[in-house]
């Protein structure tokens, strides 16, 4: 019962974010351009052409994100495992930095999402192959991996950015923050084909992670083919980490508190905990992302900067809350 | 019980990093039979559970469940036929008992179907069964370990498996909790003709409960036959390396092992 309401709560904050965010900046937009769709007027430009889809990104953008928190805590049976943490982001990162500064010679259809799912992909299985070294998945062990993983790709980075010119390395930095910076839609449309793939995937896999996250023995008894389960939600994380990071950059802690938050809220069964981290980690970047572009305007803060801002003290608490109970 | 043979191994052999775990196993457990695997700390029997509930798989040699080779079964449906209770649960289950048992209807599911009211009512009777109906809505992280015990055979109850596996059931748990264990793995076999493979330490709720015994030394088969065969000093001595004093049970006449005197 409390499950059902807390999930109705969810959808209604998403649906109050969703619709308030694009009325919300420097310039006001009035109500009548949802009826008359008239774009010669600044008004309507502004809304249609600028907020409508950047609403759209950050929405899809918290959405996979959060999808990929619950997804990873599961199966890695660690509450801080998240994109972040475990270093997928920055691998992500690297790939995509390799395509700003090779993309002259580089002439591939969505060159920036591949490079970064090839960067995802070999983050995670970095980190998956350390812990799998140590045997079982404690929460200092990965998220000693995770730091590694993040300092390896950080520093490769760097790199990149010491042999970039200036424009380029310009480019690289401010994309790193993390920032939803879209006009038009190609970007929601590409975010979205990649993000609905992904959530899919994992929506498919909810039983399974219900399974996993007690353990591998009983999710194998109760006939989860853990391996492959495995290898499918890594590819699903790796895609959406991948088309995120390629478009606004590593957020970082979304995937870790709006799964945190949501389990408070509806509990620990993945077949609610999943849609409604979705849901609310999508809201909940929107928010962040209104934040963003409204607290100092006309200037703009990177969103990155705001998730950040909230995590880190998320994360203490997590830690600090955890430390009372051992993790096996 | 009939001749069909629910389990059957054949020279299985399994080693990690250079060290031998398992060598050359054959045995056969009947469908419907009672079996008990004992043998000292390290001797394998948890290794060759994990073999058969197929948690390790880069074993050597063949298993058959129901007359088919196990590498050909799905996960899915081998968890329709077989099931495995690990020794204990985690300690930190953050689902409810209700929830953690209709997790046992999950290979009965698709990835598209919902439960219905039948896995609810299947998952009922389970618990019915195994008396934990009285916490079904407890968080597991609450239980004491006998009380998670039981629902870890609730579930294995609930997922319709016709063959349990069993990693020492009853050990850390106190006398009541362990009798209400073996009465009802009993009871389970007894209702259901479920085939029963329990590893366990205890040599003489072995002998109370199994119809066949089968010893495990050094990744070996050292002895199989009949419970009452078990208790026989020599081959007592040669499996555990020490001696063992016996008495009569007082109710049953059977020949039991009596603790040691603590010098």
């Amino acid at each position: 019962m409390k499950t059902k309401v807390s999930f109705t709560l969810i959808i209604i904050f998403a649906l109050l974010v969703l619709t308030a965010a694009p009325f919300a900046g420097m310039i006001k937009v009035p109500l009548s351009v949802l009826k008359n769709i008239d774009l010669a007027t600044t008004e309507a430009q502004v809304f249609y052409q600028i907020r409508l889809p950047r609403v759209f990104t950050a929405f899809l953008a918290g959405a996979a994100l959060a999808c990929c928190g619950v997804a990873l805590q599961a199966m890695f049976r660690n509450p801080l495992a998240t994109p972040f943490t475990l270093g997928i982001s920055s691998g992500a990162a690297f790939g995509a930095a390799i395509c700003v500064i090779f993309a002259a010679y580089l002439p591939i259809p969505y060159g920036n999402i591949w490079f970064s799912f090839a960067g995802a992909l070999a983050a995670v299985l970095l980190v998956y192959g350390l812990t799998k070294i140590k045997k079982g998945f404690s929460a200092d062990t990965m998220l000693l991996a995770g730091i590694a993983v993040n300092f390896f790709f950080s520093s490769l980075i760097l790199f990149l950015q010491y042999i970039s010119d200036f424009t380029q390395s310009f480019r690289i930095i401010h994309w790193l923050m993390g920032s939803i910076d879209v006009t038009g839609y190609r970007t929601p449309v590409t975010m979205l084909i990649f993000t609905v793939i992904g959530i899919a995937v994992i929506v498919i896999q909810r039983l399974n992670l219900n399974l996993m996250s007690i353990s591998d023995e009983i999710a194998i008894a109760r006939g989860v083919d853990v391996k492959n389960a495995r290898k499918i939600i890594f590819f699903a994380t790796s895609i959406m980490v991948a088309a995120v990071v390629a478009y606004c950059g590593p957020i970082g802690f979304v995937g870790l508190m709006a799964p945190h938050i949501c389990r408070l809220l509806v509990g620990p069964d993945h077949k609610i905990l999943t849609p409604a981290s979705i849901i609310f980690g999508g809201a909940f970047l929107t928010l962040c992302d209104t934040i963003a572009r409204t607290l100092i305007a006309p200037a703009e803060m990177p969103v990155g900067v705001i998730t950040a801002l909230l995590g880190g003290p998320f994360f203490v608490w997590l830690l600090l809350k955890d430390s009372g109970k051992s993790i096996p | 019980m009939n001749d069909q043979k629910a389990i059957e191994i054949a020279e299985l052999s399994f080693a990690i990093s250079g060290k031998q775990i398992l060598e050359r196993i054959c045995f056969a457990v009947f469908a419907g039979q009672r079996l008990f695997i004992v043998g000292p700390n390290g001797a394998g029997k948890t290794t060759l559970l994990r073999c058969v509930s197929r948690i390790i798989t880069n074993y050597q040699g063949s298993i058959k469940v129901k007359d088919r080779n196990l590498r050909t079964y799905s996960q899915k449906s081998l968890a329709k036929i077989l099931t495995y209770v690990p020794q204990s649960l985690g300690a930190d289950i953050p689902f409810t008992v209700r929830q953690f048992v209709l997790m046992s209807r999950y290979p009965h599911l698709s990835p598209f179907s919902v439960i219905s009211p039948e896995d609810e009512k299947i998952a009922c009777d389970a618990m019915e069964m195994t008396q934990t109906v009285c916490f079904a809505d407890r968080v597991m992280a609450t239980l004491s370990g006998g009380e998670r015990q039981q629902v870890s055979i609730a579930a294995a109850l609930a997922q319709q498996a016709e063959i349990f596996l069993l990693d020492e059931p009853a050990t850390y748990l106190d006398y009541k909790h362990q009798r209400d264990i073996h009465n009802l793995l009993a009871k389970i076999n007894k209702t259901y003709g479920t085939t029963i493979v329990c590893v366990t330490h205890d040599l003489n709720s072995a002998v109370l409960s199994a119809e066949a015994i089968i010893a495990i030394k050094e990744g070996k088969i050292f002895f199989e036959g009949v419970p009452e065969k078990i208790m026989n000093e020599e081959i007592l001595e040669e499996i555990y390396s020490k001696k063992f004093c016996f008495a009569e049970h007082p109710l049953t006449g059977q020949k039991i092992v009596v603790p040691d005197v603590i010098e």
